[in-house]
């Protein structure tokens, strides 16, 4: 089985840990990605703010980038939506029908808690990471994807690792994309309360699997100076004994 | 005497507004939690909550898909019953012939059973101007009335007020417009409601006509359904001799039991009730029972314009129920009044626009951007419109509205930023030249910055021009070298 990673472009230029991450913990798994360097971005930031004739090339790019592989495993809730939900919408508005036949036989796009538990059959990654962890379920992994429960069995099989109960865990933490900023008081409203649940929860560490909304919910938590360090999911299971994450 | 939301600012300078009223926060959170963890439960109950969803999905989907056919059938059920049908195609004409009632039997006042579509149209206001005063009789609508204030809720209008507030309304205005509030009025509920029942039963026993909504009008007998709380409906329903019910085309349902479905979805959905306490129906005339002269005013104003809309029609589905409001994060933290409409939350974020079409007024535009798309709405709504996938087309029309073709002047700068974005992020090579200068930047941040995050990693505080994000959140800095960049200078991790 070919499996290309799809790192997200804000992974990509922001977080390059989380892709890392993503690459040595599917090596121990036995699985080496490629990473298709014509790869750039989902095109969810235009199609979720109404540009989508500007989403159409940014949407070829992604289909042409991962076509010929097997599967693309992404570690983003958000950014597996768009390629499951949103490409075909793009490319019916481009009236483009070969992009309409490549987005129908694109390799499906997993979320990494999906390809891990789905497709690989593990909840063991073999991690350990001996800190106290509170989990937020991404609204786009949870009800646009339906993750379930799978993150939390992934992460309950961390050895050391002591998972406490977010209060309103489900509850969007705001960051929304561009309604970050175009509704900035609306998103510093919600953040925050998601930030004072996390800090209620005493845990160490907020793991997500989005790094878009770990960005808004860390940088409020980093503003307050509450000492609570963020994490993406990829990078707490790739954590081993003797390894710093 | 109720205020108007004509004139309201965009989306985020009224949420602006709202966020700093501390109490109406607190009241919010409070009255939303309560809601939800009621629906919950009830929800939790049926088994089959999903097939009925589905099933009240399906029932208003074939039904607007011949609504021409099942409107025909209706009036002339309603015609073979003695009721006087009548056609409005926008707020105006529906507010003309209601008033054109009221002046035909010369009376002075009305009371009014709650209702969105006369909320929608204005008919209080139009009816004052005509000098007729229209009574509210729904408690919440009476709070909101007295208050010379606006409705922020479907469901429960004066959700943003509590009891204190209530309590100094009703002191301070009920005398003003009829019975006065008790002496000694305290803020307890059971008081207020005693207060509210005596202030309302001297108009509901004088009033010689009523004006209603109804909630479903079932095509083949003609009924219109208007489903309540409080039996306030019911008193206005039966006891004057005039009664005009301002009804949404989107309201008619095929048969009674089509009926079945939604008075199972609606109580659960919208009071978290297993079934409401009054359901009436009424179809035209009953001689020698209740009204004796029967009107239907059938309401298009911009209906039609969103039942063309292939994605969007969806939101006609919509029974009114709330459910999305109380679910939403958004709502939670600004209150109904910052939407500016009757329809706030969720499906006011979609209705408005597609009553009244983009690129018109840059309030009812700001409205799909309302929401973080976190999906919670569509999760809760019992007839399963897919709020985020039409918010989303609707900002698509914004954009489309605005579009230089489509308008004079200069673009907007969030569009030259997303053509920007699109440019960049067409292709790899791109975004690694992009990166190459955000790396750049990064090496700056790393010798020079002193703030760092928890884990070590360096961070931006307040920049000059990014306030929108930098003002209550730090950025971690760019890093000094991309995913891309790592990969090709180490072969994937390999070397």
């Amino acid at each position: 089985m070919r499996v290309a990673l799809s790192v997200t472009c804000v992974n990509d230029a922001m977080f390059p840990e989380t892709g890392k991450a993503v690459v040595w913990l599917l090596r121990r798994l036995g699985v080496e990605v490629e990473f298709p360097a014509a790869q750039a971005c989902c095109g969810q930031p235009m199609v979720n703010t109404g540009y989508l004739d500007e989403a159409v090339p940014v949407v070829r790019n992604y289909v042409s980038a991962f076509s010929g592989f097997d599967a693309v495993v992404t570690p983003s809730g958000s950014c597996a939506g768009s390629a499951r939900h949103q490409h075909g919408l793009v490319a019916r508005r481009s009236n483009d029908r070969s992009l309409v036949d490549a987005v129908a036989s694109a390799p499906p796009t997993y979320e990494l808690s999906e390809f891990l538990v789905d497709v690989l059959g593990v909840v063991d990654v073999g991690a350990s990471f001996p800190h106290t962890v509170t989990y937020h379920p991404t609204c786009h992994s949870l009800r646009m994807l339906g993750v379930g429960d799978r993150p939390r069995r992934l992460l309950e099989a961390v050895r050391g690792l002591r998972l406490v109960e977010l209060p309103a865990a489900e509850e969007c933490c705001g960051f929304g994309g561009t309604f970050a900023v175009k509704n900035a008081e609306v998103s510093v409203a919600m953040g925050s309360d998601k930030a004072r649940h996390v800090v209620d929860t005493g845990a160490e560490v907020l793991v997500a699997g989005d790094s878009s909304c770990l960005m808004h919910i860390g940088g409020l938590l980093s503003r307050q100076r509450a000492g609570v360090r963020v994490l993406h999911l990829a990078e707490v299971l790739a954590a081993q004994e003797g390894v710093v994450a | 005497m109720s205020g108007t939301f004509v004139g309201m600012p965009a989306f985020p300078e009224a949420a602006r507004a709202a966020l700093a009223d501390s109490q109406l926060r607190s009241n919010l959170a409070h009255a939303t939690a309560t809601i939800r963890a009621k629906r919950a439960a009830v929800v939790a109950e049926i088994e089959d909550w999903e097939e009925l969803r589905v099933a009240g999905a399906a029932v208003k989907d074939n039904t607007l898909a011949h609504l021409d056919e099942h409107l025909v059938q209706l009036e002339a059920a309603l015609t073979a019953r003695g009721a006087r049908v009548h056609w409005a195609r926008d707020a105006t004409e529906a507010c003309a012939i209601v008033a054109q009632v009221a002046r035909d039997h010369r009376v002075e006042e009305v009371v009014k059973v709650k209702s969105m579509a006369t909320q929608e149209i204005g008919l209080n206001e139009a009816l004052a101007a005509e000098g007729v005063a229209a009574w509210e009789t729904d408690l919440a609508e009476l709070i909101v009335q007295l208050g010379d204030d606006l409705p922020s809720h479907i469901l429960v209008p004066a959700i943003h007020r509590n009891r204190a507030e209530i309590r100094e309304i009703f002191v301070r205005r009920m005398k003003d417009v009829g019975r006065p509030a008790p002496d000694g009025l305290v803020d307890d509920p059971a008081r207020l409601a005693e207060a509210a029942r005596l202030h309302l039963r001297e108009k509901f026993l004088r009033a010689r006509m009523a004006v209603s909504g109804a909630n479903f009008a079932v095509a083949e007998t003609g009924t219109l359904v208007v489903v309540e709380s409080e039996g306030n409906g019911r008193m206005c329903l039966t006891l004057p001799e005039v009664l005009v019910s301002v009804v949404g085309i989107e309201k008619v349902v095929p048969t009674w039991a089509d009926l079945d479905v939604f008075l199972q979805l609606l109580p659960r959905s919208s009071t978290g009730e297993r079934m409401n306490p009054y359901t009436s129906t009424w179809s035209g005339v009953t001689p020698g029972d209740g009204p004796q002269e029967v009107h239907v005013v059938l309401l298009d104003n911009g209906r039609t314009r969103a039942l063309a809309d292939e994605v969007g029609r969806q939101a006609l589905r919509c029974i009114r129920c709330s459910a999305c409001l109380n679910v939403c994060p958004v709502y939670e933290r600004t209150g109904g009044h910052a939407y500016g409409s009757v329809y706030p939350g969720p499906i006011g974020a979609i209705l408005n626009p597609l009553l009244r079409g983009p690129g018109v007024d840059a309030q009812v535009d700001s409205l799909p951007y309302a929401s973080t798309l976190c999906g919670a709405c569509f999760e809760a709504c019992p007839v399963r419109i897919d709020i985020p996938t039409v918010l989303v087309e609707l900002r698509a029309q914004v954009v489309d509205a605005h579009r230089p073709e489509n308008r004079a002047g200069a673009p907007k700068p969030e569009a030259v930023a997303m053509k920007a974005a699109a440019w960049w992020l067409r292709s790899g090579d791109r975004l690694r030249r992009l990166e190459r200068l955000s790396s750049a930047f990064g090496r700056v941040a790393d010798r020079f910055g002193r703030r760092r995050l928890p884990g070590g990693r360096r961070a931006l505080g307040r920049l000059p021009g990014a306030g929108a994000w930098t003002g209550a959140r730090d950025l971690p800095a760019p890093p000094t070298e991309s995913f891309r960049a790592w990969w090709r200078r180490t072969d994937g991790g390999r070397s």
